[in-house]
């Protein structure tokens, strides 16, 4: 084997490359989240990372648990299809953050007065704590208009009213009731006309 | 501890075994949430949208979206009688607070719901230069918030404007489906909050789903069908107009 005679410079350079190979290997694995590439080119930690996020719309079922009068009537109607959370909206607290035990004095000042109630606070839900955490009453003359307000945009079926000539000012709830909107013969499944137009479906 | 070579090399492969189910945080591993047995879409029902903006708000609470921002958004259309092909198209806010009254005129008027179509082959998630945007195996394009460094590529990329870069968190945003809510058996906020049922979420591997029987008596279109994206929000009742 003369022709290896004068190779010793070659296996020093590829023993270098083993070497750098071998840093590599050690600094990817370092630096590569574990679960990168567990289902494709991306983190797959992250899938459930996002899946622990908070939920703060509670669901109808959620609420219909314990209010089942009130879905009771409002199978009934016309808003039979229509979620509570569509009217009552999502209903939330954030908790107020208290000053962690050991906290110092900058740290207790901004939990108390900068920022009592920091925007990632934890979430309180009134389906969670019904007591704590009460419910508003809609404005109805905001909440049915937003819907129900006459437009040519809107779909034909859909019932509309033009608001100042339909109620002026009378608060919905006056004369409708909100879980089961239609009144008199409507309300008893009678074919009643009806202001609005548009069937109520 | 006195630990001899025999109960070593008993106890190691027992180790092994139970770090990797120490290991597992994913909903692949949780019991009741099953990634390969769903694959997720959003039907959207033309004639049943009356653009009052449940959705976006909804959209806005569950999701702590930015002001300015949108994960989902209406858009009013109206197509005159005299150009059919140029329809006028507004969305004030998003349409977060309604529409203005429209007086009745020759033309035709419909909202359309917007947001994320989910793509199957997502224009968005191939450009990501990091990995940090991907289709999940249960169908829903997410984005790793920890991971991405906010170049906006994607937000270029994605062709219906469905992503944005959060101007607090400096990285892409995006409608995650309510991934948080589905895994859980709830519907998203934006289905949750819709008055008259124009959303409906879609579980595509799912017999059972009422989103098979809809999609075989009723004629659905995507958005722009041509970029062959695998979009996954299907519209009923699409107009020709919309864009």
């Amino acid at each position: 084997m003369s022709g290896l005679k004068d190779a010793g410079h070659l296996f020093r350079f590829a023993g270098l490359f083993v070497i750098a190979f071998l840093v590599f290997l050690l600094v990817r694995g370092y630096v590569v989240p574990k679960t990168f590439g567990q289902y494709g080119h991306y983190r797959g930690a992250a899938i459930g990372e996002i899946a622990a996020r908070p939920i703060k719309f509670a669901g109808h079922q959620a609420c219909e648990s314990c209010h089942s009068d009130i879905a009771d009537v409002k199978t009934k109607g016309a808003h039979a299809h229509v979620n509570c959370e569509a009217c009552h909206g999502a209903l939330f607290q954030r908790l107020p953050a208290r000053p962690q035990p050991r906290a110092n004095l900058y740290q207790r000042f901004v939990a108390l007065v900068v920022a009592p109630i920091p925007p990632d606070a934890p979430l309180l839900l009134h389906a969670d704590d019904p007591t704590s955490v009460t419910p508003v009453k809609p404005d109805t003359l905001v909440l049915c208009v937003r819907c129900h307000t006459a437009s040519a945009a809107k779909p034909k079926g859909f019932p509309q009213v033009n608001p100042a000539d339909h109620m002026g000012g009378v608060p919905c709830q006056t004369c409708h009731n909100p879980h089961s909107p239609a009144i008199g013969a409507d309300a008893n499944g009678g074919a009643g006309t009806s202001s609005a137009t548009g069937g109520a479906k | 501890m006195n630990i001899s070579r025999r109960h070593l090399l008993i106890l190691l492969p027992a180790a092994a075994v139970a770090w990797k189910y120490v290991q597992a945080a994913t909903p692949e591993d949780s019991p009741n949430y099953k990634m390969s047995e769903h694959w997720w879409g959003m039907l959207i029902q033309i004639p049943k949208c009356i653009g009052c903006g449940n959705c976006v708000r909804a959209c806005a609470t569950e999701n702590d979206v930015p002001d300015g921002n949108f994960r989902t958004w209406v858009e009013r259309y109206h197509v005159t009688d005299t150009d059919m092909t140029m329809p006028e198209v507004i969305s004030p806010d998003g349409g977060k607070e309604g529409f203005p009254v429209a007086q009745e005129d020759a033309g035709k008027y419909f909202f359309v719901p917007k947001m994320c179509n989910h793509c199957a082959d997502s224009p968005c998630t191939q450009v990501c230069p990091v990995g940090a945007t991907f289709v999940s195996p249960d169908g829903v394009v997410l984005v790793d918030q920890e991971y991405c460094l906010g170049c906006a590529y994607c937000v270029q990329a994605c062709p219906y404007g469905c992503r944005y870069i959060h101007p607090t968190k400096h990285v892409a945003d995006k409608c995650t489906l309510c991934y948080h809510r589905i895994t859980k058996g709830l519907t998203t906020a934006c289905c949750e909050a819709c008055p008259t049922g124009a959303r409906q979420l879609a579980d595509l591997k799912n017999p059972n789903d009422p989103i098979h029987e809809f999609l075989k008596t009723h004629p659905v279109e995507v958005l722009k069908p041509q970029m062959a994206t695998g979009a996954k929000a299907y519209y009923f009742g699409l107009d020709g107009s919309v864009r």
